[in-house]
């Protein structure tokens, strides 16, 4: 199959559905097509897209002017689609695709808060990133809104007036949980309607960590938009920076030395690994099972100190810079990775075999948290997530970029209702493949360069990032202005997708495997709520 | 069964005594740690951990202190669930408005004698996200902080070590 063959049939019912494309481009924002309607057809695009069979992957105002800009990404068969139409800042009124998508729900909700597009059908008018940090009206995002707010805010106040669904009868007892959460996590709110210990409904309520970061990257200069994308998710600086830089070197036309883009994919890879290691042993922990918690710390730990050893940073923050990377440990220091592998595998084996036979852990982890394949598929669910539960989508495998392009990158699906022990089964195979990964690029690996310089981007220069992280794809649009200072910085964590997917997963759960469903699933906070 | 004692065996123990090269300090560190614990909080210091909006790096970090490599409990220092059962908050990030009056909140469910421990650059002094219209910048422009740990993030060694700069204090 070649790229975008499918395109001229949904041209077609786009046609049939009398949408107008205004103008349609493959080369603004490549590797994806951009195709221009009206305002007005935004819906009916969106339904048509749903229909023909695209996953729905974000959506974002940019605003120029007293224009927004508007876009929507879509994937369908490994590439890209964006629908893009304009509106005015006065009059900012958009059909909603929620209706067709239940992925969109919270992005139009956050581009809602923070632009002040008002999606006209859409379900739930409740806000979503906005608690009380500013005022219903104002959006942090336009241009008039200064970084700093409106004036000295004083004390924020608790955002107790978010309208949660209630369960009403006898027996159901509500019980509020976070921001502040018993262990050591992220902050946010769940309320569950249970009945005995049964969830009859999970809602979530996030945003507590959100830090203005799509406003504080206005006027930034590439390596500092760098620094910022890599402290997104902490447990993502490899992917989020290098998706960034990505987004920001196809806005500039630079090309990259091979041997940065070969040591980029080994940060991201050793990356997906530590954070598998960790999680395997947490989720083993949220079911009393210490014994694989304290054996796949261990493990973490090691690799840790391998990568604070070679790369200077144990999570290897900062390492991925625009046109290259920062560190080179030179190819005799990264020897020492081949026996690193093999220790490791020989300890996995043993591990995984134990985790794998181990009657008290299948008796907590199967059949629990079960999300199934339509439900994953109506949410676009990523990673580990999508995978558990039959959604195979890779960006190393489907749209493959530098340096995964020339090698062939296994994606473990599993088409069931993926339960904790599916996703868990999904992760122990994805260090296995990830080891596989860093050897081939090893053997392979060029000597040169590791950096190059960044041309100053031509205004309005834009470009897109897209990288297969450990939890899943990274979607990154960047948009400089004058003299090589951002204007426009989008970040999509994959977490966007799972966290409705955990509500889902906990229907008809009991309350105390709560904290294992979400250790299984592992969504960012500090990712969505920006 | 067998198989995970004997996995257990051939692990051994990897808490680092004697300490390995790069972590001279953790041993001498925590011993300190140990004796001050012993002579003011009776041999236990119990941290609320809470993330008043941090990337996570922090965490990760944070939870790493409880690995058998550095195995913090050995000190007598433990993490609690319940800001009611703390000697000390932890807190990390800026401070997120939105986080701003459950930080406080939990402060204030802290019984005194109290101590808040800073971790990390954002809570120290902001760092990358500094202070805007969504984040109050560090943890001091909300509550008074007794000791600030920096590191973007703090490696278990920098955090243990400033576990035991608040206990002098």
């Amino acid at each position: 199959m070649s790229r975008f063959d499918w395109l001229s049939e949904y041209l077609a019912r786009l046609q049939d559905e009398h949408v107008l494309v205004r103008h349609g481009t493959a080369t603004r924002l490549a590797p994806a097509h951009v195709l221009e309607i009206d305002a007005e057809d935004w819906g009916r695009a969106g339904q048509e897209a749903n229909a023909f069979g695209c996953r729905w992957a974000g959506v974002w105002a940019d605003q120029a002017g007293e224009d927004f800009a508007i876009f929507c990404l879509l994937e369908y068969e490994g590439d890209y689609l964006i629908l893009s139409t304009f509106l005015s800042v006065a009059t900012p009124l958009l059909p909603s695709h929620t209706p067709y998508y239940p992925a969109a729900d919270r992005p139009e909700r956050h581009v809602q808060d923070m632009s002040g597009i008002v999606f006209a059908d859409h379900p739930d008018t409740r806000r979503w990133t906005r608690h009380q940090a500013w005022e219903e009206g104002d959006y942090p995002l336009r241009h008039d809104f200064p970084v700093a707010g409106r004036e000295d805010p004083g004390e924020t106040p608790p955002d107790d007036k978010y309208r949660f669904l209630r369960v009403q009868g006898a027996g159901v007892c509500e019980i509020p949980v976070g921001p502040v959460h018993a262990g050591i996590i992220e902050p946010g709110h769940f309320r569950f309607q249970a009945v005995g210990e049964t969830v009859l409904n999970l809602e979530q309520h996030l945003g507590y960590t959100h830090k203005g970061i799509e406003k504080i990257a206005v006027g930034r200069n590439s390596h500092a938009l760098a620094r910022l994308a890599g402290r997104i998710s902490g447990d993502s600086t490899v992917a989020h920076s290098w998706a960034a830089c990505q987004a920001m070197e196809r806005a500039v036309g630079v090309s990259l030395p091979a041997r940065a883009l070969v040591l980029r994919a080994l940060l991201a890879e050793r990356e997906r690994i530590a954070n598998h290691l960790g999680d395997i042993g947490a989720i083993c922990n949220d079911v009393g099972f210490a014994f694989a918690f304290y054996q796949f710390s261990r493990l973490r730990e090691i690799w840790q100190r391998r990568s604070a050893e070679l790369f200077g940073h144990r999570l290897m923050m900062d390492v991925v810079i625009p046109g290259g990377i920062a560190t080179d440990p030179g190819t005799e220091a990264l020897a020492v990775l081949a026996g690193d592998h093999r220790r490791l595998r020989a300890e996995l084996q043993t591990l995984f075999d134990i985790l794998e036979d181990h009657p008290s852990l299948e008796d907590r982890l199967l059949g629990t948290g079960c999300l199934k394949p339509e439900t994953a598929r109506q949410f676009g669910c990523l990673g580990y997530v999508g995978r558990a539960s039959g959604q195979g989508f890779d960006v190393r495998h489907h749209n493959a970029y530098p340096p995964y392009d020339r090698l062939s990158v296994t994606v473990p699906v599993l088409n069931q209702a993926g339960d904790v022990a599916a996703r868990m089964q999904v992760r122990m195979q994805e260090i296995l493949i990830a080891l596989d990964l860093i050897d081939q690029l090893l053997e392979e690996l060029p000597e040169g360069d590791i950096c190059r310089d960044m041309p100053v981007p031509a205004d309005n220069a834009e470009g897109i990032g897209c990288i297969e992280g450990w939890r899943g794809e990274i979607f990154t649009y960047v948009r400089f202005g004058q003299a090589g200072r951002i204007v426009r910085f989008f970040p999509r964590d994959p977490s966007w997708f799972s966290w409705p997917a955990l509500e889902c997963m906990m229907l008809e759960n009991i309350v105390p495997d709560f904290p294992v469903c979400n250790k299984s699933v592992n969504g960012s906070y500090s990712g969505q709520d920006l | 069964m067998l198989r995970i004692f004997a996995r257990i065996l051939s692990t051994g123990v990897v808490t680092e005594i004697p300490p390995p090269v790069n972590d001279n300090e953790l041993e001498r560190v925590g011993i300190e740690v140990r004796q001050v614990l012993a002579a003011r909080y009776g041999g236990s210091f119990a941290i609320r951990e809470v993330d008043a909006g941090s990337c996570n790096g922090c965490e990760l970090e944070i939870h790493a202190l409880n690995n058998p490599y550095y195995d913090v409990e050995r000190f007598g220092v433990h993490f609690v669930a319940s800001p009611r059962h703390a000697d000390a908050l932890l807190v990390t990030g800026p401070v997120s408005r939105h986080m701003e009056s459950a930080l406080r909140r939990t402060w204030e469910a802290t019984p005194a004698p109290k101590i808040l421990i800073a971790a990390g650059q954002c809570a120290c002094d902001g760092g990358e996200f500094g202070a805007s219209y969504a984040s109050c910048g560090g943890v001091k422009n909300v509550l008074p902080v007794d000791v600030q740990i920096p590191g973007c993030p703090p490696s278990p060694v920098d955090l243990l070590r400033g576990v035991l700069a608040v206990i002098r204090a």
